[in-house]
């Protein structure tokens, strides 16, 4: 094979300094600000809310992990019926995603906790079962919520994923003396797993933004931590300012952990 | 009755598209060994036939026997045919090694994994074993370096070995080529067209449907015309491309030279 004829190699631009005028201005005025949110503001209260803060963290970030992992369980068959059929299966899933992402998810939070968690407690033969313990408690309604929620939102990626898988693919399994099963599970499935990881990512992060809906209903996670501190010592700002500081580092968590799993199949183009 | 010395025996195979007829009647033997070529003009149905050989898809009438052993089939109801036993199925084509236009590695594993793939989870080989094996063949197809790359880095002559590679892996019984270089780059098509020459010489059995006469002329020791779904003529190469008997063919090697 000949060479290729030889092309200037690319010479990137070289890196500014990072003490160019304009960064030192810039660095300086984001100095003031942290000094003047530090000591301008009040943070005295945050040792004394500091276990109460770690357990809401814990409850949202449980709630997050929690829904989104039976949500994707569920979006797998969801998206794939869609793809494959049967029919009334695939009309079934096409409906309960239209629903779902066409009506707000505090709408439906509400319509489950105050609509079947009120009628629930109308039959004793529930409140006698031994699944009373739960149903009279808030968490099992958000959880419910929030996993239909990214079932349905998933359900749609996974669809288009499966979809989009090339057929050349899938046929090569076939070829090959793969059962559906054995093909599905070693290539459709992983295959569009990884090609809607990008996805993924947003839909989690956006997740994780979903669940301060919760704190509506008395489940008490960070956001409802923070409601409390708001309501004890009268702050405005500085609570929300944390708060906002908090969800910014798990946003960055569940972006890093997510390119670390794209990375591990490195892919050129599509 | 069937003769296991014949690697594949095709027995007056119809394919239908809806109104359309691709394929009316064709009958084909392979024996242990042979390398048919398969020619013809595009819409011949070539790659059809070779793709009801593995039943990727499904004639509407014939019979398909590999190593002596014929593919049960019965009606579906529609005036098809439909695989009856799809376990046998799976087992014949775990052993017919499709090599494709298009390559169709799976892309999200290395050169290495698809060669192992189908060894591991279909036939059931030994993981370090079917390692083993991948690498001997990896390094015969000149891939050895390469197979902890992702298919999606190598270039269609790279890729189209590695898909050799993974064919046989299976230790098949008998290859399928459709127009393995046909998607192909013209100068990566030697490299792809010296590996599958190489095969053809070891006596491999093989069907091979290509565009590259010059190469069917050189590896073959069959060639089969197809023209409207049927064969117009066969027989040695020599005799194929020396001295062509039917209109359609001497029409068909002079378009092509």
């Amino acid at each position: 094979m000949s060479e290729p004829a030889a092309i200037p190699a690319y010479v990137p631009p070289k890196a500014r300094s990072l003490f160019e005028p304009h960064r030192l201005v810039l660095m300086a005025i984001f100095a003031v600000m942290i000094f003047c949110i530090a000591w301008f503001m009040r943070w005295d209260w945050i040792p004394q809310y500091s276990g109460k803060l770690v357990s809401g963290i814990g409850e949202t970030l449980l709630m997050l992990f929690a829904t989104t992992i039976v949500g994707f369980f569920f979006a797998v068959p969801i998206g794939l019926v869609q793809v494959t059929g049967p029919k009334p299966l695939a009309w079934l899933s096409l409906v309960f995603c239209t629903v779902i992402r066409g009506t707000p998810l505090l709408l439906q939070l509400w319509l489950l906790y105050y609509g079947l968690g009120s009628l629930f407690a109308q039959y004793p033969e529930i409140r006698q079962s031994f699944l009373w313990p739960y149903l009279r408690q808030a968490w099992p309604y958000g959880f419910a919520a929030l996993t239909i929620s990214f079932a349905a939102y998933e359900g749609e990626v996974m669809r288009g994923a499966f979809a989009g898988v090339p057929r050349g693919e899938l046929e090569a399994a076939q070829a090959f003396g793969m059962s559906r099963f054995k093909m599905f599970w070693r290539i459709w499935l992983p295959r569009a797993v990884h090609r809607a990881l990008p996805t993924l990512n947003g839909e989690t992060v956006l997740q994780l933004k979903s669940t301060p809906l919760i704190a509506t209903i008395t489940v008490v996670d960070v956001f409802g931590v923070i409601s409390r501190v708001r309501q004890d010592t009268y702050l405005t700002y500085e609570p929300l300012l944390l708060l906002a500081l908090i969800y910014l580092c798990l946003t960055g968590l569940l972006i890093l952990g997510f390119r670390t799993l794209e990375n591990r199949i490195p892919s050129r183009g599509a | 009755m069937t003769d296991p010395q014949e690697a594949i025996r095709v027995t007056d195979l119809h394919k239908r598209f809806g109104p359309l007829e691709v394929l009316k009647g064709i009958s084909l033997t392979a024996k242990q060994g042979d390398v048919i070529a398969i020619i013809g003009g595009s819409g011949s149905g070539k790659s059809t036939f070779l793709r009801c050989i593995n039943l990727l898809e499904l004639p509407t009438a014939g019979s398909v026997a590999v190593h002596g052993e014929t593919i049960d089939m019965k009606t579906d109801g529609q005036g098809g045919l439909m695989p009856a036993n799809r376990k046998q199925v799976e087992r014949i084509r775990s052993r017919l090694a499709m090599v494709f236009q298009s390559f169709n590695l799976w892309q999200h594993m290395t050169v290495l994994g698809n060669v192992i793939e189908v060894p591991i989870h279909v036939l059931g080989v030994p993981r370090d074993q079917a390692i083993a094996t991948a690498e001997t063949i990896l390094k015969r197809v000149g891939l050895f370096e390469k197979r902890d790359v992702y298919p999606s880095f190598l270039s269609g002559g790279q890729q189209q070995r590695a898909a050799i590679a993974r064919a046989l892996a299976v230790q098949p019984l008998a290859m399928l080529f459709d127009e393995p270089t046909s998607a192909l780059d013209p100068e990566l098509v030697g490299e792809v067209l010296s590996v599958i020459g190489d095969l053809a010489r070891e006596k491999r059995t093989m069907l091979l449907v290509t565009h590259e006469m010059k190469f069917a002329r050189e590896v073959s020791n069959h060639v089969v015309f197809l023209h409207n779904g049927l064969i117009e003529e066969q027989g040695p190469p020599e005799q194929v491309f020396g001295a062509p008997k039917s209109e359609r063919l001497k029409k068909f090697i002079s378009s092509i030279h």
